[in-house]
């Protein structure tokens, strides 16, 4: 961690009006959970679907694409990463830095309000409030890393994010049963289940398959990430 | 070697005649200006006359698009259907989230770079004007947009027909399904372009398209659910004015009810007064945006 490098990642993520723009989903998320809250009906099914698909499917998705990809691409694609890189300080100093940064940040914007809506929801029965916070900050922080890695590696990262979250994730997984095995958003729900009461979720990925491949692909984005750093070419944009 | 002035020859200063002419050619003007920019953008929107790697996505897009319609009506015609297994207006609502990605990553390369290396006050040099300038781009990220949604459909219709399903009732459908891919390319071109326009930063106008369409798919999705369909296959006919809340779901609930297709279990407009919303509602998102992107440009 350097304290300097974080301060300016967390400037340029949060300056200006981009914290507000940030806080827009979190709060349509609350917001969707007080409406849902005073109406009648299975709230567990709600509870499940609101914190399952908005929440876990889709804020921590877009989040931690645009933390992840904002912490650092940004400053490949404008050139002010060699004032950065011109220092003495270590690439996997950065990385791990610029990750740290990232993966606070998409706790902050997806996990609190995940935990808040669901206590909202359904009250603490079943942890499945507890459920889901500990989904989003496992997934959450996978996401942030393979995001991160996808800013340095290529140009087009967020195209390329949206294409793995989004039309593998969710429209892939939706029809081929074993897509879902290489899908974060997964592993998440596995981790979920493991930690709500008997039941109350089901998850296709079982829980020993998706923590080892959580832990590798975060470590494993992290280092690839510094080694692609070390040897940064920087392209003109086409 | 630069000498003090009064050791110079003296005739060295002299100012030749080079024979410089003014342009006394036709000159072709704002409409001829405004058209190449729309082509230009056309192009762009998919890469030709860019890179090989900007032309990638585009054509990927085109391709995933386009693949399963070929797949569909192979299996149609083997298993000798009478009928598509899916309808051609209910194809670009199918894919939806390759057709919004497609906007989410094409809408930025038209306007983001423009305000990046700030090329359009170079534009703005030339006899178009500011509204040619939004005029040319949204016809062309339009244009675009209708070509990626029309190829699958023309391929299904080709399919169809050359398979000996019924000519009319293909026809008929067909139509429907160009109708709905004119909504969905006005709809989803209007909403692209106004916010890859806020922001010179590709990437961040990438994010924002895609983040804004499936945010308020995934909102509306939930707010069905809350409205009574999540346990019940067919949803209450109140459920479906959700449809109000994502783009998506607007287009695709105005066609349906519109021309009276799918079963009452698909999201459609309720109702007489439900066209009316749903349809002066896609009408004011793209009068609304188009009228912010002159805004937008008005004062660059």
């Amino acid at each position: 961690m350097n304290t300097t490098v974080a301060r300016l990642t967390v400037r340029g993520l949060l300056g200006r009006r981009r914290g507000l723009l940030l806080l827009v989903v979190p709060a349509l998320l609350l917001i969707i959970s007080v409406i849902a809250a005073n109406t009648d009906g299975d709230k567990h099914d709600l509870t499940v679907k609101i914190l399952g698909q908005l929440s876990l499917g889709t804020l921590v998705p877009i989040l931690g694409l645009v933390v992840g990809t904002g912490a650092i691409a940004t400053e490949i694609d404008d050139g002010s990463i060699v004032y950065l890189l011109s220092k003495p300080l270590p690439r996997r100093l950065i990385i791990t830095t610029k990750l740290a940064v990232a993966v606070a940040v998409t706790w902050a914007f997806a996990a609190v309000p995940t935990f808040v809506a669901g206590l909202i929801l359904y009250g603490t029965k079943d942890d499945l409030a507890l459920a889901f916070t500990v989904g989003t900050l496992v997934s959450g922080a996978a996401y942030s890393a393979l995001f991160l890695l996808l800013g340095v590696v290529t140009r087009h990262a967020v195209v390329a994010g949206l294409a793995y979250a989004l039309v593998w994730e969710s429209l892939v997984g939706n029809f081929v049963k074993g897509a879902r095995t290489l899908s974060v958003q997964q592993w998440g729900l596995s981790v979920a289940e493991a930690v709500a009461g008997e039941g109350a979720i089901t998850a296709d990925v079982a829980l020993g398959v998706a923590v080892p491949l959580l832990v590798v692909v975060t470590v494993a984005a992290t280092v690839l990430a510094s080694v692609k750093l070390a040897g940064l070419t920087l392209a003109a944009e086409d | 070697m630069s000498l003090p002035p009064e050791t110079r020859p003296a005739e060295s200063g002299v100012i030749h005649d080079i024979g410089y002419r003014g342009y006394t050619g036709p000159r072709l003007g704002r409409g001829y200006a405004t058209r190449s920019l729309f082509t230009q953008g056309l192009r762009a929107a998919y890469g030709l006359g860019r890179s090989g790697r900007s032309k990638v996505l585009p054509m990927l897009v085109l391709a995933v698009l386009t693949l399963p319609a070929v797949v569909i009506v192979a299996l149609a015609i083997v298993q000798g259907r009478t009928e598509l297994p899916l309808d051609y207006p209910a194809y670009p609502s199918a894919l939806g989230l390759v057709v919004e990605l497609f906007v989410a990553a094409q809408a930025p390369v038209l306007m983001s770079r423009d305000l990046r290396y700030s090329t359009v006050p170079l534009y703005f040099s030339r006899p178009i004007t500011r509204g040619d300038y939004v005029r040319a781009k949204f016809g062309a990220m339009v244009v675009a947009m209708l070509l990626l949604m029309t190829a699958p459909m023309v391929v299904l219709y080709l399919g169809a027909v050359l398979g000996g399903m019924p000519f009319g009732h293909n026809t008929a459908h067909f139509l429907y399904g160009l109708a709905a891919a004119v909504l969905f390319a006005l709809v989803y071109s209007a909403v692209g372009l106004l916010i890859a326009a806020s922001t010179p930063r590709r990437g961040f106008g990438v994010a924002a398209i895609m983040g804004f369409l499936v945010v308020s798919q995934g909102i509306a999705v939930v707010v069905l659910g809350i409205a009574g369909g999540l346990d019940n296959p067919v949803p209450p006919e109140s459920a479906n004015w959700v449809g109000l809340l994502s783009p998506g779901w607007l287009v695709e609930g105005l066609v349906t009810q519109l021309f009276g297709l799918g079963s009452a279990a698909d999201l459609h407009a309720p109702g007489t007064l439900g066209v009316t919303v749903f349809a002066l509602e896609a009408a004011v998102v793209v009068a609304g945006s188009y009228g912010l992107l002159r805004r937008r440009y008005r004062s660059i």
